[in-house]
């Protein structure tokens, strides 16, 4: 789209928007230099929350766990929801298995998690009366997150196949290409920067969730989230705000690196055409 | 009847689906067995009852239904629908601010150059990686009494001297706007970059006014990344309760609260299950109603 003129009310309705997004991010990295405890005022900057965090072992517990939790989850959900885009978009389904796979990828995205929490509580609690595998805990929690993730990576990969189209893949069939041939060398290559994206989406799905992990955690697997929302009472502790600003600064990072990255490689294409 | 032609007759369509099997299999096994399983299960445990210390007691009946709309053996009360309707209508509310401030927000975003849009649109998710709680509690500071936005407030003489604008349903909806915005900008963003502004153009050849024009050439052909943005807005905010409950301060109980509660405290499964089944039975609707009105996919 070519730059229009828009009217003034956008402009201004978009700063509100981009407001409401990032003044609590502001407030979070406000707080982790204020040397106040309970900030409501400034009270000088310090770098005490940050290097307290090195002696916090709850936080640094919970935050291992978020990761593991995070990692875990991501590679699962990217590879089932890769495979399950790859083989729902090349294979002549009929229709009405098509409508199938459709409707077990949306449901989950448009279900508030609650749902999904109750569901996979109940279930778990039936499996355990067979194996003490489902005991609340670490798999409970990838179990969940996986379940979600996976089908917001199919929607992205998904949209990009749909977009690369099938020409591709019978001109190279046509040049002699076998069918593994074809799908490594010629479309698995132009769905990278898609299933990366996927994996973006879902390590923050996983990073953003509450409610999955707080129904299906158990004692031993206790997640930040968890953590902070059980220590809200008392007041969040700067050294959370720190740790905050740290996975703030460092998404931050990833995204502008990203976006350059991506910005270089089109430009290095444009100059081949 | 007609042969399909695949892949230039290398392969026929029984091999691709067997290959297709295989490829999906693991996937869709997932989904079954953690999606599809559970949701059905849950449908059937709305329908047994509570029995004691928790148990769950296999007698089927339509008591927890009767429940849900407020008979027991008190007699009736309204409790329960109050609160759905509570619940609707704090999400209804959301969606129609997060699609107001979205759509601007979709074709600012998507009026700049190649650069800087890419850019905009990523510090669009990036709040998102630092958790719901975090936020939320961050805004439970910000909205005190002492905060530059009460201050606001009060010069404009929305609230009263002393007062804060936290808790209160003012506050909720901040938190839950906050919160839900990116998801209700995604589908937009997308919609706004795909329109074919050739039929802006006609339109205003053909001496369409600007209200026309937005309406009849740029909202028409959005329709599915506005009713995918208002689902994806719209059924989360039914579910979500963390928000309310803290900068609410606990006043304002929602579906969200009571089915965790059933779950929790109360010990009741089969009628939280009730309650769950009520609300999946909505998204499953709202997802149907979506496909009809010829969107595939959301993102």
């Amino acid at each position: 789209m070519s730059k229009k003129k828009l009217p003034f009310i956008t402009v201004i309705l978009s700063i509100i928007g981009f407001i409401l997004l990032y003044l609590p991010m502001f407030l979070v990295v406000e707080q982790s230099f204020n040397a106040s405890k309970h900030g409501q005022s400034w009270g000088g900057f310090t770098l005490d929350w940050y290097t307290g965090l090195a002696d916090n072992a709850m936080v640094q517990t919970t935050t291992v766990n978020t990761l593991i939790l995070a990692v875990v989850s991501t590679i699962i959900a990217t590879v089932l929801g890769t495979l399950l885009a790859i083989g729902i978009h090349r294979t002549p389904w009929g229709k009405k298995m098509q409508y199938f796979y459709d409707m077990s990828i949306n449901v989950p995205v448009v279900t508030p998690d609650i749902l999904m929490a109750i569901a996979l509580v109940s279930v778990f609690a039936l499996f355990r009366s067979w194996t003490s595998l489902f005991d609340p805990g670490m798999l409970t929690m990838v179990i969940a997150h996986v379940t979600l993730e996976t089908s917001f990576v199919v929607l992205v990969v998904q949209s990009r196949l749909v977009s690369i189209g099938k020409d591709q893949i019978e001109a190279a069939r046509d040049l002699y290409a076998s069918t593994a041939g074809a799908w490594f060398r010629v479309i698995i290559p132009q769905l990278s920067t898609a299933i990366i994206s996927g994996a973006l989406l879902a390590f923050t799905l996983s990073l953003d969730d509450f409610i999955l992990s707080f129904f299906t955690s158990g004692p031993e697997s206790q997640t930040l989230p968890l953590y902070i929302y059980g220590s809200l009472k008392r007041g969040i502790s700067p050294q959370i705000h720190a740790l905050s600003s740290i996975i703030f600064g460092l998404t931050l990072f990833v995204m502008v690196l990203m976006v350059f990255r991506g910005i270089r490689k089109e430009r290095k294409l444009a100059r081949k055409l | 009847m007609q042969t399909e032609v695949f892949e230039g007759k290398l392969t026929t369509r029984a091999r691709m689906r067997k290959f297709g099997v295989l490829l999906t299999g693991p996937g869709m096994l997932w989904l079954i067995v953690f999606l599809l399983l559970p949701t059905a299960f849950l449908m059937v445990l709305a329908f047994a009852q509570r029995g004691s210390y928790g148990s769950i007691n296999w007698d089927f009946s339509i008591e927890n239904l009767r429940r849900l709309v407020g008979f027991s053996s008190f007699g009736w009360s309204p409790d329960n629908l109050l609160i759905l309707w509570r619940s609707l209508k704090i999400a209804v509310i959301t969606t129609v601010l997060c699609i107001a401030f979205g759509l601007p927000m979709a074709f600012w975003i998507a009026n700049h150059g190649k650069t800087m849009r890419a850019f905009l649109f990523a510090l669009i998710m990036v709040p998102s990686c630092t958790n719901l709680v975090i936020r939320t509690s961050a805004w439970m500071t910000l909205l005190g009494p002492d905060m530059f936005p009460a201050e606001i407030a009060r010069f404009f003489g929305i609230i009263a001297e002393g007062e804060s604008l936290y808790p209160g349903s003012f506050a909720v909806y901040i938190g839950m706007v906050s919160s839900m915005l990116p998801f209700a900008v995604l589908p937009l963003y997308t919609s706004v970059e795909r329109l074919d502004w050739g039929v802006v153009e006609a339109s205003r050849d053909l001496y369409a006014g600007p209200l026309r024009t937005f309406y009849h050439g740029i909202l028409s052909q959005m329709m599915p990344g506005i009713v995918a943005s208002v689902i994806l807005t719209l059924v989360p905010s039914l579910g979500m309760y963390v928000i309310s409950d803290l900068l609410g301060g606990g006043k304002y109980m929602l579906i969200g609260n009571l089915i965790q509660q059933q779950f929790g405290a109360a010990m009741d499964w089969p009628f939280g299950a009730m309650l769950g089944s009520v609300l999946i039975i909505c998204s499953v609707i709202s997802l149907v109603i979506f496909q009809r009105v010829g969107g595939k996919n959301f993102v």
